[in-house]
């Protein structure tokens, strides 16, 4: 604690730490986790999702985001967007109803919570008398009305959230105006659906749960129609000349209702169930998209054959005889129709179906043949398969970056060419500075490259390892074979997948080395796989190898799984990333960890027994290193051991329980009758459950020996040219750190380019540490005689980084979980340290030399240690004097995954997961800092360029295109066109009269 | 300068004190400066260094006013010899391989002189299995109570030195509650209990915890605010020298010390710790810095051996190469000069002897001057 408060009296240095780090969240990445709720408004081309943890997220153009969170936390039910505004209506599931707005500030827009409110009833009366069910923004914009469980439908003024109690609409109103032959007060229970007439303001869609559906007029206070479904209600959908609606229902069925002035109690036009004759599901929500050469779009929600495909979730798409029931790997949370908001135009003409699906979202092109998806340029559904590792690299050359792109638009061909449909807002961020790549391993054994540069982490190129490997998966096993004749139409779509099919398959570490093209990866079963890029599908033989670590270890027996088995012969590969090596370890347990050195062609990686060092050139296996300690058993039998002695000790106590309580009923059954013996049972099974609560949590505290487990397990890996034997002529080496602290230091002879492939590569120990205090060794840095970390292989080469100073003595800097200290080399003698745990009882979990610039003068830049410790604080430590900087607390203690999955940028940023399926990101930086700055301006109120007459209250009160999904076109503005004498408006007047009629 | 000069100045004039040394059948005659003896390890190099046995372990003695032959092996004991000696200290030197340890003690001098005795009861001599009184490095580190001066009664501050045993540390802690008296009244606040020792551990060996003692403070650092885990965590990083301050759960066996008035209330005690937390924060620290950290490097497959700390005096004995040499004897300063400072002694001691070799380094570390 001392030196921490002694360092920081430099009243310069505390000025140069303010404008070098500084600290933000700044974007989260990837597909909100758990959404409930999608909003989206025609008006502003802006999509809006709600989450389950009171989460609202608003997406744009590529770039144009905004996040604001529910301070209840609550999940998000419902998201309506005030027709043609920047304001949305939140409802939340604890009936509470929140008012957002877009206010520009400073330059951008942001996303702000105005007002909030909760629906009260008169006193006494039954929380579902006010309990929302259906939400309709006003046209008008300015009242709200709100349909409840009890059949009233309350009106509240906007933004005032104040209850307009003279309008509300009663059940007893509307039963007033309808016959009473087939309706009670019980039609009028639970409003399911509020629409307004997309020609008349005035007239509101009231739609019953039981069924009964009215027309309500507004102005006069009456129901001018009724209709009366025979099914339970799900949703209503007005057409767009307003002339029919849609209603869909609980038995599978929609129907299609004539609105027509004459006949006040019609039937329905027609009645169809779409998947019938056998019992279907309901159909939740439907479209009705009118085109040009007049078949419509039906497409809807749900309403599968319940026995047969009851568990699908689907969305039907019918257009004439064409008709396809996209099949999603998630729930439907809920869908909307992009179409034309031009309220001038005469048809909806759907240009994409968007669904939003508890784990990922599609969009589908409608206009282009086949219904191809759309490649989201964001909302990438990370957890496809379940993030196992990932790795950032920073500023990828352009001709790397082009490469990959070209690689990934292979795989990208069946996707739709067309545009991102979802394109409101404008981003003004400035172009990202560098090309970022992050690449995040899987489960089932992919690796994927993210565009990383911006707001938009965008999915480039996909690789898996899979096919070097026999495994039971047929990949050609998918559910897209289905014959033409199949029904129901059914079609996958979307990507999500976390089903593995072998679990040994995960990736666990990822090398890439930018300038080379050369990628290694590793994986759980003990494989690792070195590739290279190549622009061309080729075919060709993977060199295979075995490492075995356990050299002469006897007596060992791996209980854990088996080694994966290699394909034969040569393998096929798509352009892209093409396995040359494959080396596997023996025993087959997980890499943990990896380093590449494309300069000298050398690849190294170690598992809790040891680790190795390979030859890719040569492909000649170099050494191997056995760094188990004689008595770690367990590291010996592999993972699944461990898993048994939990479930024999687990099955074990329970025994113990059940004898004792057996025992007990004995004793105490002798000689009392049974329900004295009942009374005892239960005392005892509530002393049990006391003791059981009051066993506090216990931590032994013992210091480390070299015996505890997993000692030998190798958690770094690191090529370095320094002076490992004597001060005049440095060499190449090997480090590696493990779980007991050691630090093993390997002298290598790699032969000059010219005999690269004659000479073998050599390798000899040179020093051993041991760390005294035994901690994990989780990074090991050579400083060179500057005390700048030693650059990158081929950095160098590339004219990209100063050639390292050989000149001045190398410093070797360990970082252990406990510790960090700075040894003298060649001759090792510890110089300075900084003790964390000893301290401040946190460990090092993530550890990374950064570059941070400062944001005043372009010319100054230093090098620091990012730490992320198992507290969640990220500290900065400087270099090489290891003196705390400054200290962040970033993520949650007990949020141990995001803890693992932190990954820092080159120039302080990072990523963590903050749920399986997104990346939060942040940066440490003042210079580096990549975050959504967008503006969301108003567009003018109509797209038809007509003028406003100020003084009309018919236009101040009309003049608006839809609201979400729905638009409508409004006969006072039409009228106005009409004395503009426009010959298309005159048209457009004719067409609504005859569509009234 | 004749010697009997240089005596009557010495022991009148200028406060120095006169040394004889014997060391087999050797004299030695020096001076020291009796205001400033220096520490114990200089004069033990300047005791080598006189007798010529620069690398022979041995041990010191002197005879006090009493007559007894009394070692000398520590800076306490060294100044207590400087100054009781009235007027010349007298040093009697043994190797320590063949020392005799039985004589020293009481009555030492008058017993030796009856060697005859000793040597006609030679049993009598042989009964008593001595206690060694060995050097300062020597020492085995122990479990014990400090800082009982500076901390409030209720306190106890342990110190557990794992070193040099085999004994598992064992002992286990547990999240529980205490009560505070703060200023809006008592309050229940969370805090770390020791729930289990380890039957045959370290802490339970010492007797100096006991379970249900309310941990407060590791290696200086209070763990008032930290989570089980952590606290679990800074314990097992200070493991080799660890020093935990608890509030013992039984209270009566505190020390009690008449300075304070008695009945130190909660209050006092929880308002008195911070105080005096920094200033012994330092003191820990330090000694913490000497205990731990001896990491082992084996250099090519060779010998285990402990990493040095990379002091420029360490570097020049280790540093083969030229370029290596020089840098460092830049880097020493200060070394010709207390070279200089010794061959000035050289001449003024009586007995002759010849320049100290260099390398010598106990001599060389300390401004302390040492005049003769």
């Amino acid at each position: 604690m001392r030196r921490f408060l002694r360092a920081g009296h430099d009243p310069v240095r505390e000025r140069l730490k303010r404008d070098l780090f500084q600290f933000n969240k700044t974007v989260e990445h990837g597909f909100p986790h758990q959404p409930s709720a999608l909003g989206y408004s025609p008006f502003l081309r802006l999509m809006a999702i709600g989450t389950r943890s009171g989460a609202i997220k608003l997406y744009g153009a590529p770039g144009v985001e905004f996040m604001g969170l529910h301070e209840e936390n609550n999940t998000v039910m419902q998201i309506h967007f005030i027709p043609d505004q920047c304001q949305l209506v939140t409802l939340l599931d604890d009936n509470s109803l929140h008012l957002w707005s877009l206010k520009q500030h400073g330059g951008t827009s942001e996303l702000r919570e105005e007002h909030r409110f909760t629906l009260k009833g008169p006193p006494g009366s039954p929380p579902s008398a006010t309990q929302v069910t259906a939400v309709l923004p006003h046209s008008s914009r300015e009242v709200l009305y709100l349909g409840t469980e009890s059949g009233n439908i309350f009106v509240v003024e906007l933004p005032s959230f104040r209850v307009l109690e003279d309008r509300t609409i009663t059940p007893e109103a509307v039963l007033q105006r309808i016959p009473e032959d087939n309706c009670n007060r019980r039609s009028c229970e639970l409003v399911e659906a509020l629409r307004e007439h997309p020609k008349n303001p005035d007239q509101i869609l009231i739609g019953y749960s039981r069924g009964l559906i009215v027309l309500w007029d507004l102005q006069n206070n009456k129901a001018t129609h009724h209709f009366l479904g025979s099914q339970q209600l799900e949703n209503l959908y007005w057409q767009r000349d307003g002339s029919k609606f849609v209603s869909c229902h609980y038995d599978g069925s929609y129907s299609q209702w004539p609105v027509s002035s004459d006949n006040r109690q019609s039937e329905p036009l027609e009645n169809t169930v779409p998947y019938g004759p056998f019992p279907c599901k309901a159909i939740s929500k439907i479209y009705w998209q009118t085109t040009k050469n007049g078949l419509p779009y039906i497409i809807f929600q749900g309403g599968m054959p319940r026995a047969s495909y009851g568990d699908r979730h689907s969305i039907s798409v019918i257009h004439g005889s064409q008709q396809t029931a996209f099949d999603f790997t998630s729930r439907v949370i809920d869908f909307f129709i992009i179409f034309s908001s031009d309220p001038a135009a005469e048809f909806d003409d759907p240009s994409a179906l968007v669904v939003l699906a508890e784990e990922e979202l599609v969009v589908i092109d409608l206009k282009s043949a086949g219904w191809p998806a759309v490649h989201p340029p964001y909302l990438a559904s990370l957890h496809c398969s379940a993030i196992t590792c990932s790795h950032h690299v920073s500023n990828i050359p352009l001709k790397l970056w082009e490469r990959i792109i070209s690689a990934g638009s292979k795989q990208n061909i069946h996707y739709s060419s067309m545009p991102w449909p979802i394109d409101g807002g404008t981003n003004i961020a400035p172009d990202p500075p560098q090309r970022d790549l992050l690449l995040t391993g899987h489960e089932d054994g992919t690796v994927r490259f993210w565009d990383a540069s911006g707001v938009c982490l965008h999915l480039l190129y996909k690789l898996s390892t899979v096919r070097v490997f026999l495994t039971d998966a047929d990949p050609n096993d998918n559910m897209n074979t289905l014959g033409d004749d199949e029904w129901p139409p059914l079609r996958k779509v979307g990507t999500f997948d976390p089903y593995s099919d072998d679990p040994r398959l995960g990736i666990q570490k990822i090398y890439l080395c930018k300038y080379s093209g050369y990628l290694a990866v590793a994986g759980t079963a003990g494989q690792v796989l070195v590739m290279e890029l190549n622009d061309e599908d080729a075919e060709h033989v993977v060199d295979h190898a075995e490492a075995d670590l356990l050299q002469d270890q006897e007596g060992y027996r791996w209980k854990g799984h088996e080694k994966l088995i290699t394909r034969d012969g040569p393998v096929r590969f798509e352009a892209g990333f093409q396995p040359f090596v494959l080396v596997q370890c023996q025993p087959p347990a997980v890499v943990t960890s990896l380093a590449l050195h494309s300069e000298w062609r050398l690849v190294a990686f170690g598992t809790s027994h040891g680790f190795g060092l390979f030859d890719h050139q040569q492909k000649r296996l170099v050494f191997v290193k056995c760094t188990l300690h004689p008595s770690d058993q367990l590291a010996l039998e592999g993972p699944l051991s461990r898993v048994k002695s939990l479930k024999k000790s687990l099955r074990q106590s329970f025994r113990r329980i059940r004898r004792s309580r057996v025992s007990s009923r004995k004793r105490r059954g002798g000689g009392g009758n049974a329900s004295e013996v009942q009374e005892a049972n239960a005392k005892f099974d509530q002393d049990v459950l006391q003791e059981m609560e009051l066993a506090p949590v216990q931590r032994k505290i013992e210091a480390r020996s070299a015996e505890d487990s997993f000692t030998g397990f190798v958690r770094t890996l690191y090529f370095a040219d320094t002076f490992l034997r004597d001060s005049s002529r440095h060499c190449p080496s090997l480090w590696a750190g493990t779980n007991g602290g050691t630090v093993y230091a390997f002298c290598l002879r790699v032969p000059p380019a010219e005999r690269r492939m004659d000479e073998p590569v050599r390798a000899e120990q040179a020093k051993e540490i041991q760390l005294m205090h035994r901690a994990p060794v989780v990074g090991i840095l050579v400083l060179d005689g500057r005390s700048t970390p030693l650059p990158e292989p081929l950095e160098v080469a590339h004219d990209l980084s100063k050639s390292p100073d050989m000149q001045g003595s190398h410093q070797l800097l360990v970082v252990s979980e406990e510790q960090f200290k700075v040894f003298t080399l060649p001759k090792v003698s510890s110089k300075l340290k900084l003790k964390l745990t000893a301290l401040e009882g946190c460990r090092v979990r993530k550890v990374t030399v950064a570059n941070f610039g400062s944001c005043k003068t372009d010319d100054y830049s230093e090098n620091d240690l990012a730490v992320l410790t198992n507290l969640g604080d990220i500290q900065i430590i400087s270099l090489p004097f290891l003196k705390l900087q400054i200290r962040y607390p970033c993520i949650r203690k007990e949020d141990v995954s995001g803890i693992a999955s932190c990954v820092f940028t080159k120039y302080g940023q990072g990523f963590y997961l903050i749920s399986p399926s997104e990346f939060e990101r942040f940066s440490l930086s003042t210079k580096w800092l990549v975050e959504p700055r967008c503006i969301v301006d108003m567009p003018e109120v109509t797209t038809n360029n007509h003028v406003h007459k100020p003084g009309s209250e018919n236009a101040a009160r009309k003049s608006s295109p839809g609201d979400c999904g729905e638009d409508e076109r409004k006969s006072g503005r039409l009228m106005e066109h009409a004395l503009l004498n426009d010959e298309k408006v005159l048209k457009e007047i004719q067409s609504t009269l005859e569509g009234g009629r | 300068m004749n010697r009997a000069q240089r005596g009557a100045a010495g022991s009148r004039g200028l406060g120095t004190m006169e040394v004889k040394s014997k060391f087999g059948a050797e004299f030695r005659r020096f001076s020291l400066e009796r205001s400033k003896p220096g520490k114990f390890e200089e004069f033990y190099g300047l005791l080598q260094h006189v007798h010529k046995i620069p690398n022979v372990d041995v041990l010191v003695g002197y005879t006090d006013i009493h007559g007894d032959l009394l070692p000398i092996n520590n800076d306490d004991n060294y100044h207590k010899a400087v100054s009781t000696a009235n007027p010349l200290l007298r040093i009697f030197i043994q190797r320590k391989e063949d020392a005799d340890y039985s004589a020293f003690g009481t009555d030492t001098m008058t017993r030796k002189k009856n060697v005859l005795s000793n040597v006609l009861r030679p049993d009598n001599h042989k009964k008593k299995p001595h206690i060694v009184i060995s050097m300062p490095q020597d020492f085995r580190p122990v479990s014990s109570i400090i800082d009982v001066d500076i901390l409030p009664e209720t306190h106890r501050r342990v110190r557990l030195y794992k070193y040099g045993t085999d004994k598992p540390l064992g002992f286990y802690i547990r999240d529980g509650s205490s009560v505070r008296v703060t200023p809006h009244g008592l309050e229940k606040v969370p805090g770390i209990f020791i729930s289990r020792l380890v039957p045959g551990g370290l802490a339970q060996s010492t007797g100096l915890l006991a379970v249900n003692d309310e941990v407060l403070e590791v290696n200086g650092i209070e763990v008032s605010g930290k989570s089980l885990d952590q606290v679990t965590d800074m314990m097992i990083a200070n493991s080799r020298n660890l020093i935990i301050t608890v509030r013992p759960a039984n209270q009566r066996n505190n020390v009690v010390r008449n300075s304070r008035t008695s009945g130190s209330s909660g209050q006092s005690t929880e308002s008195s710790l911070p105080s005096s937390t920094p200033n012994i924060l330092g003191s820990l620290l330090q000694g913490e810095e000497e205990s731990d950290e001896e990491d082992i490097i084996i250099e090519d497959s060779g010998e285990p051996q402990q990493i040095p700390k990379a002091t420029p005096a360490s570097e020049s004995i280790e540093s083969l190469s030229q370029i290596e040499l020089l840098h460092e004897s830049t880097q020493n300063g200060f070394l010709p000069s207390s070279e200089m400072n010794l061959n000035h002694s050289t001449g003024s001691i009586s007995t002759e002897y010849e320049a100290p070799e260099p390398g010598r380094k106990s001599l060389e570390e300390d401004g302390t001057i040492i005049t003769l």
